[in-house]
């Protein structure tokens, strides 16, 4: 089971313990190729309920400082977008079943070609694609790219967006919406935004997709927060500062959000 | 495809695309602003209003419109085409900066936005966005990769003598790349009381389009007081590009003289070879359609779609994507494209400051390398027109550096 599936299936399951999903985010080749995939492989055990890969980009503009050093770093040693297409299907190889967004900004997928890049995720083994400059005004090549190869294609909202924009990334996105919980880039906060519940309120009203949460969510008590909020919420760069200190570290910290979900 | 009916309006199409070049790729976020943004500037193309107090402030701010110069002595030294300079030097702030960010600062009012940020690499685009902030009563805040900064050290002077905060970028090349990401970023976090005053004609529509329209003042003039002193229309109109938005401001108002002939000169570095250079039409190798900040153009990128690092002696043009509408206008072949390299652009920076007593600035001496490479093979009657972008007293500290001992 894959693709839309996968993600209809993991959202089932979470409803079912009375919970959001917890979907990490962490790039491919932090600190090295090999850790981050041990990283992830150490969050999938802790029992994380699906990923978003990221995908290194040099002009990363959605993204504050922590994944900026992190994705230059990757980058610096050589990571390339086939890289991040092997290691989908090497986590397959060991095991990973959870579902397995690619995250990458536009220029690259365009270098390597939009048809073979869905061509080459989806035999390793991904489920879906985010696209973080790329607006569903620009995005009808992949979007019917996508809809032939069953992989899920997330679109964004942010607090900015208005009933018009609500309706239209509601009809092209696909497995789920990432609601983007403030106006800035990626990173941890102390607390969350005060307008979000009025922010996904005003999406509900107006979507009927599932909606996961990202963007300055990064400790226990904040995961907590989004139970009854949204079906799914996404943490990077705690996950991501806490690989510098090897994957077991990330792996502890993905256990500890995903263990504060279960309390009541 | 109605071809000549788009050549002739020249606007993009409402998605904000020239031909396949231009759009809208950038963070969701930013989408309503940009939306905004263009609603509020195409209301303001229409305010008499608007316009009236634009044309009040460029007669007399800016100092327009800026003159004509017959460069005789180096038409002379040359031997050929007859050489005219658009002295955009000679506007306020020392370059053609100044006609956008006016433009942009006036519209940011307009639409009761009080906090700016703006990008600079050569820092005129952040001089010219810190003068009209001062101008205006608003609070202007630069982004300027930590690299020009050495390079351009007057400039990060005078914008904090203008008031305006001057934000260091240590990420990437830490050139003007890096500065747009960061002003990006700035916007995304404060996007709802921000205005964002880009400096060229590139980023998401509608900026190509509104800094186009912002600079082609300096086509219009030059096009009129080319026919009043010399009666004819030029044969060929020089300009450097970075972004390009010198270049497109000259182009427009010839896009429809079709004995004109445009050409664009990009910075060709250390030399193709080397691949150290900003010539993203002249290198088919790392030069190819792509999308960075927002646009889809010509962009220096490796084999995996990574930016490219770029090199030029001149950090205004140091820049590894350039405008749509070049993209386009190439395409089209309505415009032709050449470069200049470090060496061709420093030799005509001292030609020029010799025999016509103009210093240029290092960008617009590229454009300059240019006139005296193609001026000596065309006829004596014939008429070339050079967009002098700006003056070069910023560079001196760059060009004492490269030219020890030869003084």
């Amino acid at each position: 089971m894959r693709g839309l599936h996968a993600l209809k299936a993991m959202f089932a399951n979470a409803d079912e313990q009375r919970r959001p999903a917890f979907l990490p985010y962490y790039p491919v080749g932090y600190p090295d190729l090999e850790s981050s995939l041990d990283a992830i492989v150490a969050m999938s055990r802790a029992g994380v309920d699906g990923f978003e890969i990221g995908i290194p980009f040099s002009d990363p503009l959605a993204d504050g400082p922590t994944i900026q050093a992190a994705t230059q770093r990757s980058l610096e040693q050589g990571t390339t977008v086939r890289d991040c297409v092997a290691a989908v299907r090497s986590l397959r190889e060991r095991g990973v079943d959870q579902p397995l967004l690619l995250m990458g900004y536009l220029n690259p997928l365009l270098a390597y070609g939009v048809e073979e890049f869905v061509a080459d995720i989806r035999e390793a083994g991904a489920d879906g694609l985010l696209v973080p400059d790329l607006p569903p005004d620009e995005g009808q090549t992949f979007c019917d790219i996508c809809e032939r190869a069953e992989m899920a294609l997330v679109f964004f909202l942010a607090p900015t967006s208005d009933a018009h924009r609500i309706r239209l990334v509601d009809e092209h996105s696909t497995g789920f919406i990432y609601c983007v919980s403030l106006t800035g880039v990626t990173g941890e906060r102390d607390a969350l935004p005060r307008d979000l519940q009025e922010f996904i309120a005003r999406v509900r009203a107006g979507a009927r997709n599932r909606l996961v949460l990202g963007f300055g969510i990064s400790t226990p008590g904040q995961a907590r927060q989004m139970k009854g909020l949204v079906d799914g919420f996404v943490v990077g760069s705690a996950l991501v500062r806490a690989g510098g200190d090897g994957p077991a570290a990330t792996g502890a910290l993905a256990a500890s959000l995903r263990a504060s979900l279960d309390r009541e | 495809m109605n071809r000549s009916a788009e050549t002739a309006t020249s606007t993009p199409d409402a998605r904000g695309y020239f031909g396949e070049y231009g759009g809208r790729f950038v963070p969701e976020t930013l989408v309503p602003a940009l939306d905004e943004l263009e609603a509020a500037f195409s209301e303001a193309m229409a305010d008499e209003n608007f316009l009236r107090q634009f044309a009040q402030l460029q007669a007399t701010y800016t100092g327009r419109p800026t003159p004509l110069t017959y460069a005789s002595r180096l038409s002379e030294h040359l031997g050929g085409a007859r050489i005219w300079l658009k002295r955009e030097d000679l506007a306020h702030t020392g370059a053609h900066k100044i006609n956008n960010a006016m433009g942009q600062a006036l519209l940011a009012q307009r639409m009761g936005k009080r906090r700016i940020v703006a990008e600079t690499g050569a820092g005129q685009h952040g001089v010219a966005s810190a003068t009209v902030a001062a101008l205006l009563g608003q609070d202007c805040h630069v982004y300027m990769g930590s690299v020009d900064i050495v390079r351009q050290q007057p400039n990060v002077f005078r914008m904090r003598l203008l008031g305006a905060e001057v934000i260091p970028v240590e990420s990437g090349s830490r050139t003007l790349k890096d500065a747009i990401n960061e002003a990006i970023r700035d916007w995304v976090t404060n996007v709802r009381d921000t205005f964002y005053l880009l400096g060229s004609a590139l980023g998401p529509h509608p900026y190509p389009l509104m800094v186009r329209e912002f600079q082609s003042v300096i086509g219009l003039e030059a096009r009129e007081q080319m026919l009043e002193a010399s009666g004819q229309l030029p044969d060929v109109c020089v300009a450097c590009v970075g972004g390009g938005s010198n270049a497109i401001g000259l182009f427009h108002a010839f896009r429809n003289d079709e004995s004109v002939d445009l050409i664009g000169v990009e910075a060709g570095g250390h030399g193709i070879a080397s691949g150290a250079h900003a010539a993203r039409f002249a290198d088919p190798s790392l030069g190819r359609p792509g999308v960075l900040h927002g646009t889809r153009s010509f962009v220096l990128q490796n084999q995996d779609g990574q930016i490219m690092n770029t090199h030029s002696i001149s950090a205004g043009l140091d820049y590894a994507s350039v405008g749509p509408e070049h993209a386009w206008l190439r395409a089209e072949e309505r415009a032709h494209y050449t470069l200049a390299t470090d060496e061709e652009a420093l030799a005509a920076f001292q030609m020029l400051s010799r025999l016509e007593g103009i210093i240029p600035a290092l960008e617009s001496a590229h454009a300059v390398a240019e006139a005296i490479k193609r001026a000596p093979s065309m006829p004596r009657d014939s008429v070339m027109l050079v967009n002098l972008s700006g003056r070069g007293d910023k560079d001196l500290d760059t060009v004492i550096q490269q030219l020890e001992g030869e003084l």
